[in-house]
């Protein structure tokens, strides 16, 4: 029995959500992360609701990207220590491919709670109700863009020890576009203009980096591993 | 008809890390059916080696081919299976759902099933305990179990017999010339002055 892309695809995102299952305390970490930030903002500022109103889009975003990052520094990292990145790439399947699936299972299992709890979060800072949407909209394209960009960066970095450090100062040019146009949609909403334009921005990046992310990914892994 | 190109073929092989010669120059054939014994002492470059024949680690000087082909490690996917220090066990998983995961990725072997393979290398009773729970030993054999699922042909073991008894030894042998017999090859690395395999093996010497 040969195996198909297809099965290949269940399998490893079967076993990723498995052990990610398995070590759900690693799951919360950013969640509570993101709970304590949202908490702590309106006690550092005061309960003014305009002006809690005014930045918590900003807020929201930042928070669930900065949240994200905890956890992006482990994405390969597992596998590289335990050797099963080297089954992957001895498997017949297209790295590239296998990499997505990753990706796919680290957004999962890492960015989607996030946005789950972010309409609470958006209410602890009095975000308008009409607004939450676009706020949910946003993420649900900002965060898969940061994963495939960090899975990039993570690649390239994997060879290194402490990649941390270098991770996050790579990641930072990267990550402003992507918050300007989540934001920018948000307070273009709350101000009752169209908010279309950043949101379709978003969009566009986030396919161009569908399609060239497992394969950047995969290249840089395997120059990682080949050293 | 001309003859059939070796499984592995590798001229004046050589690598070099920051200037200084790891191994080499390795000359050697590897056909089907055949065992190879990869011999050497600690630090001689038998892993360099191992994860050379993969495709993971580059040429670095000299040829290497699988079935006359440069070895590259696109083209090689499936056909080879390794197992190095690190087994590849996700230690969070039991082993029968290292095994599913292993047969999702590279495909089954006809005529085998993760049940059989694991009873086979003495894993019955331990299919469902988290890898991490196991003894070294029986992460061993548990990587061995997917050696037998997995249709590739070419093996590259690193190091198979450490950590393993006296009968985790016999095994290994076991299914290494089960594997020959059946057409495969199989590349076994060993530090050991004495060799465990049956009968004279083929010998790569390596030097420090």
């Amino acid at each position: 029995m040969t195996a198909t892309a297809g099965a290949a695809c269940a399998a490893l995102l079967r076993r990723d959500l498995l052990l990610a299952w398995r070590r759900r305390g690693d799951i919360a970490m950013p969640v509570l992360y993101a709970l304590i930030v949202a908490t702590l903002f309106p006690f550092a500022l005061g309960p003014e609701e305009a002006l809690l109103q005014r930045i918590a889009g900003g807020v929201i975003l930042v928070t669930v990207l900065l949240a994200m990052l905890l956890a992006l520094d482990a994405m390969f990292r597992g596998d590289i220590e335990d050797g099963s990145l080297e089954q992957l790439l001895l498997a017949p399947q297209p790295l590239a491919l296998m990499l997505a699936i990753r990706i796919f299972a680290h957004w999962v299992t890492t960015a989607l709670p996030l946005i789950i709890i972010s309409p609470l979060l958006a209410g602890m800072l009095h975000l308008p109700t009409p607004v939450m949407g676009v706020l949910v909209v946003a993420l649900l394209l900002a965060t898969p863009l940061l994963s495939l960009i960090g899975a990039i960066l993570v690649a390239l970095t994997a060879g290194t020890r402490r990649s941390g450090m270098l991770l996050a100062l790579m990641l930072l040019p990267l990550c402003v576009p992507v918050v300007i146009f989540a934001a920018g949609a948000v307070a273009a909403a709350q101000q009752g203009l169209p908010w279309v334009a950043p949101i379709a921005w978003l969009g566009a990046a986030l396919v161009l980096a569908l399609v060239l992310a497992p394969l950047a990914c995969a290249a840089a892994l395997r120059i990682a591993l080949d050293a | 008809m001309t003859a059939e190109a070796p499984l592995l073929h590798a001229r004046a092989l050589c690598f070099s890390r920051q200037e200084e010669r790891v191994f080499g120059p390795l000359d050697f054939k590897v056909a089907a059916g055949d065992i190879v014994l990869v011999e050497g002492d600690n630090g001689s470059g038998k892993t360099t080696l191992m994860r050379i024949l993969t495709g993971i680690l580059h040429v670095d000087e000299g040829t290497l081919e699988l079935e006359g082909k440069p070895l590259r490690n696109i083209d090689a996917a499936g056909r080879i299976v390794f197992l190095g220090h690190q087994l590849g066990l996700k230690a969070d998983l039991s082993p029968l759902e290292n095994l599913r995961v292993a047969e999702g990725l590279a495909g089954r072997r006809d005529g085998v099933d993760a049940m059989a393979v694991l009873r086979e290398v003495g894993l019955s009773g331990y299919e469902d305990e988290p890898v991490r729970r196991l003894s070294a030993g029986q992460k061993k054999r548990a990587a061995l179990a997917r050696l037998m699922l997995v249709p590739a042909i070419l093996w590259l073991l690193d190091e198979p017999y450490a950590n393993l008894d006296r009968e985790g030894i016999a095994l290994v042998n076991r299914l290494v010339q089960a594997h020959a017999d059946r057409g495969g090859a199989a590349l076994v690395s060993s530090h050991g002055t004495v060799t465990f395999l049956g009968g004279e093996p083929r010998m790569i010497r390596m030097h420090a």
